[in-house]
């Protein structure tokens, strides 16, 4: 098991490092920064002074060096545009971007596992039909077009809820489920699937042949074994979430992380840009491996090997 | 009153070619402290049968019978929480697959006490003793630390006997053991059988026996019920149906082994050319009359049942009663 | 002793397991493929969005980008003030809003279809040499596919966009650079059944090189499922694109981008919903077509056999 562990961290810390050097090079190759810094009315003399003092006439190395450097003690440098530190920035945003992408992943888990459990135990009934409708007509959805459609029902017509920002738990509700309607196909799916496979399984038969009640054989021997699975993808999904924040976030006007790097994108604030793409990176790096040792957790064949 | 009556028990199963007549018109009765055998090869509708009388069959089975009663309870009428009390408490099944029959994700200890727990009122300090002393018996050793341990972490010998363990519990009536030792050594199958013909003696339980194998049945069974794509074909005592089998089948089946004393050694065994027949659609007449040496014209139409004396039936036309050489 | 069975006798058994006549792939395909409702509808729906996109200049008279301040925001003819002159309205600039709604199609189709081409070629290669060669080359290209997936895409092509300049090119080429993880993924694990078939080590046998293994033997045999991986990852691209647009770095204005149009209508949705209805449900429609289609040329795609 501590050897299981041990893999997997390696693997994490791995990819984190590769990751890093993409989204550094990502910035770095698409273009002169310099010059996108600067303007595109700068004289050349203002692009070099530019360069020299972003430290962007040192070689590529060096500077992902110096970069990765900071960004081991959370020092991604000053932002370009706003007058603080991109460590000061970020801490202040995350909180929002984290609690949206709870509240959204809560709300499709919540959704997603029952209805998969149902469409399951009637697999081929009017449930299933209909959560498998659903499912192929949400994904079809955009999401921001979902988020303006829901201000326009409950904020505007309705007046439920607040239309934007962030400043009380009723301003989440919307973003929330904008943002966790995309995860609940997904999940929904592979509980049903998940649920089918066991439901058709020795063990289950063998459980039934005890004379357990149905509640008993479906949540205690059924769903055990077809969560594990999920866990997996709720890392995912949450991992997705962070990433796809940057929309809702747009949308109904929230200062978090996404709304930060819209900005940022926006003013060419690219220490910003680096440091967030970074830290979504490694969040999702993290929610996998923390799934697999979730899922080495959930199953003894792996738990006590 | 007999514990178990089954009459005519049919199993259909829709596919996409058509209904598949698994089973047509099984019937037997079984007393208590008798073990059955129903002997037949894969695909001869023994398994389903089995499951039929727990009704564990899968959903898309159709189950039919004139009589299915369990000690006077009538099975076919029986609710579902009514089954869920019998099951488990009054009869228990083994099943065949022990490498998955277990839920992976729970002790041993955890599966073998919970059907006790969930019939009877009893403490978690006495359902685990009975566990252990269950084990004991089934000849585990270390039997109390075994209660902690998961399913992947024994053995298939091992998980077999948990599963005759958990089959006995409750203490049931009645225990089906379906192929309880196709998946085992040689020599952990004897133990095995010699240690359910004890128990069943011991506790006086009904035993039926889905085998293949006609060396089991010899050494454990009272009666036995031959079947061939999905009907009984011949039944009766061990001793009659071994002392003087009738049908052709069962005539082709006894020579296909050999017997300790009878068959000379270097002598070739006897095989029984071409296939079973797809069951699909409608079925006439004897099924075994594509590979029977003694198939004729009257062959195709609806065979009766024909008693040869005492409990000894069979389901052919042939008047000759034979002996198996 | 009775007499061997007349063959009569034998007939009804023999006839249970008649097989059916043999049928060409094709035909096959067509008769299941008419039998699945999904595919039927997707298929339906997307020919019609792509009969659009193709005959537009037919379908309408307006001209997409023809500005007419005068009739501005005139609602469809649903509505009270509508008119069958313009009768899906007209847009903020007094452009004709069916106009728009149909040479967008044409950009939604080609960002789809461009942005699968990239991807599907990179994914394929890298999943076929993974699962064909296996070993370490399988280990770093799942290598490969871990930290493409940990890279959040959105971001990521906002940021490319924004550094290389956001255009109708970028997009489709930043996507495309994006999106190749579930080719890569599916790619993988088909040629790794196939490769172990038996027909691969005859030709590997007789000496065929791995070119032509691969191009001969292994990619007709994955091309199924990389063709339902297309299907979805081209809603995929879509929709991104859609966002993209509608974040201001994506489609540019005056392209008649759904997602721009979305963008561009957001500030009088509260007035007239309209103006964000019809491109979305258009943007969805054609979504689900594809989506549809996808999930329908699975299951007719499947082995026959399976229940």
């Amino acid at each position: 098991m501590l050897l299981y562990i041990l893999r997997r961290f390696g693997v994490a810390l791995s990819v984190a490092l590769t990751v890093s050097i993409v989204a550094f090079l990502l910035l770095h190759l698409s273009g002169d920064l310099a010059l996108a810094i600067a303007g595109p009315e700068a004289s050349p003399a203002q692009v070099e002074q530019v360069r020299i003092q972003y430290g962007l006439d040192k070689p590529l190395a060096v500077q992902y060096l110096d970069w990765l450097a900071g960004a081991l003690h959370f020092d991604f440098g000053r932002s370009f545009y706003f007058r603080e530190t991109v460590a000061a920035l970020v801490a202040e945003r995350m909180p929002v971007t984290m609690t949206l992408g709870a509240i959204a992943l809560g709300l499709a888990l919540l959704v997603a596992i029952p209805l998969g459990v149902v469409a399951a135990v009637n697999r081929g009934g009017w449930i299933d039909r209909a959560a498998l409708v659903f499912c192929v007509l949400g994904q079809a959805i955009p999401t921001f077009w979902l988020g303006l459609t829901l201000i326009l029902v409950f904020a505007v017509n309705l007046r439920w809820l607040p239309v934007s920002g962030n400043a009380t738990w009723a301003h989440f509700v919307m973003p929330a489920i904008a943002l966790g309607w995309y995860a609940v196909p997904a999940v929904m799916r592979l509980t049903r699937n998940g649920m089918l496979d066991v439901l058709a399984s020795d063990y289950i038969r063998t459980a039934r042949a005890k004379g357990l009640r149905w509640p008993t054989v479906l949540f205690k021997h059924a769903l055990r074994n077809a969560v594990v699975p999920v866990v997996a993808l709720a890392a995912v999904q949450f991992g997705f979430m962070l990433g796809g924040s940057i929309v809702v976030e747009a949308v109904f006007s929230m200062h978090g992380l996404g709304h930060l790097a819209w900005e940022a994108i926006g003013r060419k604030d690219f220490p910003v840009v680096q440091a967030i793409v970074l830290l979504l990176a490694s969040i999702y790096i993290g929610l996998t491996f923390l799934a697999d040792l979730i899922n080495a957790w959930l199953d003894p064949r792996i738990r006590v090997a | 009153m007999a514990l178990l009556e089954v009459d005519r028990l049919t199993i259909d199963i829709p596919t996409e070619a058509g209904l598949l007549h698994a089973v047509g018109g099984v019937s037997f009765t079984l007393e208590r402290g008798e073990t059955l055998a129903i002997v037949g090869e894969s695909g001869s509708g023994k398994s389903l049968t089995s499951l039929a009388l727990m009704d564990l069959l899968p959903s898309r089975a159709i189950r039919k019978a004139a009589t299915l009663r369990f000690d006077g309870i009538d099975l076919m009428a029986a609710g579902e929480r009514q089954k869920e009390d019998l099951r488990g408490d009054r009869m228990a099944m083994i099943f065949q697959e022990p490498m998955t029959s277990l839920n992976p994700a729970y002790t041993i200890g955890d599966q073998l006490t919970e059907a006790l727990r969930r019939h009877r009122t009893v403490s978690a300090k006495a359902a685990r003793e009975r566990a252990v002393h269950l084990l004991e018996r089934v000849g585990i050793t270390a039997a109390a630390s075994r209660l902690g341990q998961y399913p992947h972490q024994l053995s298939g010998g091992l998980r077999q006997r948990v599963m005759i363990a958990m089959g006995l519990m409750c203490e049931p009536d009645l225990i089906i053991a379906d192929e309880p030792t196709t998946a085992l050594d040689v020599t952990i199958q004897a133990q095995i059988l010699r240690l359910l013909r004890d128990l069943q003696q011991e506790f006086g339980m009904a035993l039926i026996l889905v085998t293949h194998d006609l060396g089991v049945v010899a050494r454990v069974a009272t009666k036995v019920a031959v079947m061939y794509a999905g009907r009984l074909v011949e039944t009766g005592t061990v001793r009659e149906v071994f002392g003087a089998p009738s049908h052709p089948y069962t005539r082709g089946l006894l020579r296909s082994i050999p017997v300790p004393g009878r068959t000379r050694p270097g002598e070739p065994l006897g095989t029984i050319p071409g296939q079973v027949p797809g069951l699909v659609g409608d079925v006439f007449g004897c099924a075994f009359r594509n590979r029977c040496d003694h198939a004729a014209e009257a062959c195709a139409g609806a065979i009766p049942e024909r008693l040869l004396g005492g409990n000894h039936r069979m389901a052919c036309i042939l008047e000759t009663v034979g002996s198996p050489q | 002793m009775t007499a061997p069975a007349p063959s009569s006798a034998l007939a009804p058994a023999a006839a249970l397991e008649a097989v059916p006549p043999r049928r060409s792939p094709t035909a096959r395909f067509l008769r299941r493929a008419g039998r699945n409702p999904s595919f039927m509808i997707g298929a339906t729906v997307l020919a019609i969005i792509v009969a659009m996109a193709l005959f537009a200049p037919l379908i309408t008279a307006y001209d997409p980008y023809d500005q007419d301040i005068a009739r501005r925001l005139i609602p469809p003819v649903w509505h009270a003030k509508g008119s069958w002159e313009h009768w899906l309205g007209t847009d903020k600039l007094g452009r004709d809003y069916f106009a728009r709604l149909v040479y967008g199609a044409r950009i939604s189709l080609l960002i789809g279809i461009a942005t699968v081409v990239v991807s599907g070629l990179i994914g394929t290669a890298l999943g076929v040499a993974g699962g064909y060669f296996g070993g370490r080359v399988d280990m770093a290209i799942g290598y490969v596919v871990n930290v493409r997936l940990a890279l959040p895409v959105v971001l990521i092509a906002l940021a490319a966009a924004a550094l290389v300049g956001s255009s109708l090119e970028t997009v489709i080429l930043v996507l495309g650079l994006l999106l190749w993880d579930r080719f890569a993924v599916v790619a993988r694990s088909a040629t790794m059944q196939v490769a172990h078939a038996d027909y691969i080590a005859a030709a590997r046998a007789i000496g065929c090189s791995t070119r032509r293994i691969v191009l001969s033997e292994v990619m007709p045999n994955i091309l199924n499922p990389l063709i339902v991986v297309a299907t979805l990852e081209m809603a995929h691209a879509i929709l991104l694109e859609a966002a993209l647009s509608f974040l201001g770095l994506g489609v540019q204005p005056p392209l008649p981008s759904w997602g721009l149009m979305i963008a561009e209508g957001k500030q009088f949705m509260f007035f007239s919903a309209w103006v964000i209805a019809i491109p979305g449900v258009a943007l969805a429609s054609l979504v689900l077509a594809i989506n549809l289609l996808g999930d329908g040329l699975r299951d007719v795609t499947a082995p026959e056999n399976r229940s």
